[in-house]
């Protein structure tokens, strides 16, 4: 073997030598691309696996936790949800639309692999700022890309977040998450059962597409733009067209019990989906990569085994069923070829079996022979250096900055710098197939109608969405701000009258070589182990993204929360961010007047500090009484307080009704804007106000009156007054404007 | 004896459920009938849904136009079957000859997915037949195509008989004279871009959309 | 004979087009000046057998009348080529 030809494919000294161990001879070219792709850090996982492990994954209700291709819970009635959230960061940086658009494809192929068909997607979404061109080009072909696919593809996408912010400059954050439903018991693992059975792979041709994209485009920082441009080669293209074969014809198969194990190709391609089926089955698997349907002429073994061409499946039959399954891939017209074959391995008593074997031919040449589970048991496992930035003590707490603590000039301007419409972007998406959707993007959180998946019956209850991240908090303080991110999840169901049920994750971080980064990783990890065993809430699933930086600066720690919850009667629509003509404000939850963290401390340089303390014990007390009013029909608005604070709360709710308000009760810029959680703003009709406010004590939330709406214009006594046409084009031209200014790629 | 509505299902079809769905609500028997069958198999009305047929590849209904059930679909207009086209299906009508005009990338070069109020027109359609004339409905539209055009003489024409069945209050999308849904000569085969099943709920947000729906089983 | 054939698919003339303008109105904020007419098109490129030019010719156009174009609102310009020999397509 060449000299330090390992290294170039991403692999240490340590890495090879391990491989030789288990080999017990030297790996050849195909052999080490393999042991490449897999034991990259986006597909092995290798520098944060040993955090996870310490996030609670188990409730009664969890059918399938973190590990597979998506959690899935049962939501009761027969009917199980199946979830996921994935990154597809570093693609979107390079080719924005079509590294969106594949990154909707591969978290549908999660969903429909565990036999739940896709019936909604959230993307939570980052970038640069808007005044620089670049970043605009990038969220414009983003926001492009994940409509373009998600619309033809038929999967509406309920909501998400978009972000704007100097950290994403170069780098922007594209997660996706995607919800899917299936009859309890049709729940399929991707595992290859059965000597003999067959191996065969569905939909798209393997092309040169995606070669090396996963070590390449996963794993490696961006420098500048000749880089770029040089990796422009390998971005995968997406068909969506495909993708909705794909999904009906690997639906019938599965309804029609054709398919004994099934598993998408993701990153690292059919070597990943060959051997992780073999290995979580206990078996081995012969490839013939000469059957792999091919794009162009000339492409190596290698090639074939680790491209990651998009809309493929790999579904595991029993050789008696494979007319049927051709016949139902003709029907969709969807290419469908046997490339392997299940051979012994452990789970058939065979200690020496369990081999992923590549042929030339199925009596040809052996051109790779590996312990199939080595690809993925024997992955590598880091525990990097954690170390706290210097800005932090011993014990990870933050330091209390030097910095003053910031002054308002004008709360009034303030305010209106915060205020930001995301419909241009939700608007170019289809929220509503399916006729599930009773609140879409725009709200606190999703409601979907929740209907049988095999019978479309209507079960009367619902499922709730919402996506949640901040990094600003998580830059003051990785693990608190984690935490309060999770219990914004938690408010935001509550304000559409759902209890949570599960949690998913998208960790973004920076590069893991840097001990403050993994600093970062680990308490945020620990914050959200924490706020998840405090609500009772299970974390099902996760995906982790490193080495999101840009010219060598990490970004400031993004992780995202996708909770999913449930509203147990659906009688009403939510009543949404709003207000009525004359109602009572009520602020349910107290006021912490501290502003480090917060989006308006930060437009002011303001970036130390300790962040509002979370109290769980009011925190549920809070969520639980807002859940109870909102499904009892007994408020006329409601709103979590998060970013911008009790200011952005208020004024969002009143661009949104037309409707001013006239608040009082507010000492100072600090309240106004302070992001302490648990805190929820009701809008409620007149003659309901003793009601409420009883019920309120009842539960032992904190609430008070703070003001009316009504009228046309937004004051908060003693500290600003603003013309609510001034605030509704301030919210409703931001984006559009900033957009339509141009774009360029350089 | 309800009436039979049969759904086209192309390839990249997504929306038949939800018009299966919608004609159930209103006490209709929906059916699917399959692109590739040559058949409209007896129904008593057939609706073409929205989606993406064929991916929309080339231009929206480009290639679905050419599918053995389109001929089927043909015939059926040609003998006074009253077929209705709904988004995508309005664009394979107007590809396949049985409504005049084109539609367009919107205006704002953007997908649009929003709900808009629209005007009956006409209610002497197939799809308007249980609607009240001069009706303002609030109805869905979720489309990157739906820009209607047509030259000056079809225009005159279509308004002049009256054959412009639904029109945009508030044009979201560029349309010519705001034309959201038109009729052909024999007023039987009906093209519109809105999503009257996406509006059969107040749950959902609208309930606009049931008297069209109920035109379709009437 | 196998023949090259480029397809160039355009609006017709007074249809109007959005991604043409919306290209126009970009180019001066990147200090392109003096651009004009932006009219955006489809380019489609196939290889055809035909008897002889006239023929392959008239199949093409049948083609682009029947499905590459919408006469409605799309022209098509046809140019043909005799290629060299069978698989010099690529």
């Amino acid at each position: 073997m060449e000299d330090g030809i390992h290294r170039s494919l991403g692999l240490t000294d340590d890495e090879l030598d391990s491989i030789i161990a288990i080999l017990g001879r030297e790996p050849n070219h195909l052999e080490l691309a393999m042991y490449a792709v897999m034991w990259s850090e986006h597909c092995s996982y290798k520098s944060s696996r040993v955090h996870l492990k310490r996030l609670p994954t188990e409730a009664p209700w969890v059918l399938v936790g973190p590990g597979e291709n998506a959690g899935v819970v049962d939501v009761g009635d027969g009917i199980a949800a199946a979830i996921r959230i994935e990154s597809h960061n570093h693609p979107s940086a390079i080719e924005p639309y079509q590294g969106a658009a594949t990154g909707v494809g591969g978290i549908l192929r999660d969903i429909f692999t565990m036999g739940a068909r896709p019936i909604a997607l959230m993307d939570p979404l980052r970038f640069g700022p808007l005044d620089d061109p670049r970043s605009r080009w990038i969220a414009e072909g983003v926001v492009s890309g994940v409509s373009g696919y998600g619309n033809s593809v038929g999967v509406p996408n309920v909501g998400g977040e978009t972000v704007f912010d100097e950290t994403y400059k170069g780098n922007p954050l594209v997660n996706v998450l995607c919800l899917g439903l299936l009859p309890t018991e049709r729940l399929v693992l991707g595992q290859a059962t059965g000597v003999g059975n067959l191996a065969v792979l569905l939909g798209s041709t393997t092309g040169r597409d995606g070669i090396g994209g996963v070590s390449v485009l996963a794993s490696a920082g961006f420098s500048d733009e000749e880089t770029d441009s040089a990796k422009r080669p390998s971005v995968q293209v997406g068909d969506p067209f495909e993708e909705k074969r794909l999904i009906e014809a690997c639906l019938e198969l599965l309804d029609a019990g054709l398919v004994v194990g099934i598993q998408d190709l993701g990153g690292a391609g059919l070597t990943c989906a060959t051997s992780e089926t073999a290995s979580r089955g206990g078996m081995g698997m012969d490839v013939d990569v000469t059957q792999v349907p091919r794009r162009e002429e000339g492409m190596e073994p290698f090639e074939v085994m680790t491209s990651e061409s998009q809309e493929r499946m790999l579904a595991i039959v029993e050789p008696e069923g494979l007319d049927r399954v051709l016949e139902i891939c003709r029907r969709w017209e969807i290419r469908a070829s046997v490339i392997g074959k299940v051979t012994p391995g452990p789970a058939t008593g065979d200690a020496d079996g369990g081999r992923l074997r590549i042929l030339d031919g199925w009596d040809g040449e052996v051109l790779a022979d590996i312990p199939a589970a080595s690809l993925h048991e024997d992955a590598p496992l880091y525990q990097r250096p954690c170390v706290a930035p210097p800005a932090f003590d011993e014990g990870g707490r933050v330091l209390v900055t030097d910095q003053p603590v910031p002054q308002s000039d004008d709360p009034g301007a303030e305010l209106l710098e915060l205020l930001a419409d995301t419909r241009w972007v939700w608007s170019q998406y289809d929220h509503q197939l399916f006729l599930n959707t009773v609140e879409g993007p725009g709200g606190d959180a999703a409601v979907l109608r929740l209907k049988h998946p095999a019978t479309n019956a209507d079960t009367g209850r619902g499922l709730a969405l919402t996506t949640d991240g901040n990094h600003r908090w998580c830059a003051v303080d990785p693990r608190a701000g984690t935490a309060l991110t999770v219990a914004e999840s938690v408010l935001n169901l509550a304000c559409v009258g759902a209890r949570p049920l599960a949690v998913v994750n998208c960790l973004n971080f920076g590069n893991p070589e840097h001990p403050e980064v993994m600093w970062q990783l680990s308490e945020a990890v620990d914050g959200m182990a924490e706020a998840c065993r405090a609500f009772d809430i299970p974390v099902i699933g996760g995906n982790v993204s490193l080495y999101n930086e840009s010219l060598g600066a990490d970004i400031d720690p993004t992780p995202v929360i996708g909770m999913l919850g449930v509203v147990d009667r659906l009688e009403r629509r939510p009543p949404g961010v709003g207000l009525v003509d004359g109602g009572r404000l009520l602020l349910v939850g107290v006021t912490q007047p501290e502003v480090s963290g917060s989006r308006w401390a930060r437009n002011r340089g303001h970036r130390g500090g300790h962040l509002p303390v979370l109290d769980h014990e009011i925190h549920l007390a809070v969520a639980g009484v807002v859940r109870q009013l909102v499904a009892g029909g007994l408020v006329a608005g409601a709103h979590d307080v998060a970013t911008g604070g009790l200011g952005l709360a208020l004024a969002e709710m009143a661009v949104r009704s037309g409707l001013g308000v006239s608040v009082a009760r507010v000492a100072d810029a600090a309240e106004l804007f302070s992001e302490s959680p648990s805190r929820v703003v009701l809008c409620v009709e007149p003659d309901l106000l003793t009601t409420v406010e009883n019920v309120c004590q009842h539960a032992g939330a904190p609430v008070s009156r703070i003001g009316v709406a009504g009228g046309d214009r937004i004051t908060v006594k003693g500290l600003l007054d603003v013309a609510l046409a001034d605030a509704a084009a301030a919210w409703a031209d931001r984006i559009p404007a900033a957009l339509g200014s141009g774009t360029a790629q350089d | 004896m309800s009436r039979r509505v049969g759904v086209v299902l192309f390839p990249g079809s997504n929306c038949e459920q939800d018009v299966l769905e919608g004609v159930s609500l209103v006490e209709g028997q929906p059916e699917v009938l399959w692109h590739g069958d040559a058949t409209v198999k007896g129904v008593d009305c057939v609706v073409v849904p929205g989606g993406f047929a064929h991916g929309d590849y080339l231009r929206p209904g480009a290639i679905a136009r050419f599918s053995p059930v389109m001929s089927a679909v043909a015939e059926f207009a040609a003998g006074g079957g009253p077929v209705i086209g709904i988004c995508n299906g309005f664009q394979v009508l107007t590809e396949a000859g049985l409504l005049p005009g084109a539609l367009q990338k919107n205006r704002g070069l953007k997908f649009l997915c929003t709900t808009v109020p629209v005007r009956v027109e006409a209610t002497d359609t197939p799809l308007t037949r249980s609607a009240d004339k001069g009706a303002v409905l609030r109805i869905p539209v979720n489309h990157f195509e739906g820009n209607y055009t047509c030259d000056d003489d079809t225009l005159a024409r279509l308004n002049a008989e009256e054959r412009v069945v639904l029109r945009y209050v508030e044009n979201p999308n560029g349309s010519i004279d705001d034309i959201a849904g038109i009729c052909n000569e024999a007023r039987n085969v009906v093209g519109l871009m809105p999503h009257p099943e996406r509006a059969a709920s107040e749950l959902l947000g609208s309930s606009d959309g049931l008297p069209l729906l109920r035109s379709l089983v009437a | 004979m196998i023949f090259s054939v480029h397809v160039e698919v355009r609006l017709r003339p007074g249809i109007a087009d959005p991604q043409g303008s919306t290209i126009e109105r970009a180019l001066p904020s990147l200090g392109f000046d003096g651009v004009t007419g932006v009219r955006v098109g489809k380019s489609i490129r196939f290889t055809v057998e035909g008897a002889d030019e006239a023929s392959a010719r008239a199949e093409v156009e049948d083609m682009c009348r029947r499905f590459l174009t919408n006469p409605v609102i799309e022209d098509a310009v046809v140019e043909l080529t005799a290629a060299e020999a069978a698989g010099a397509s690529s």
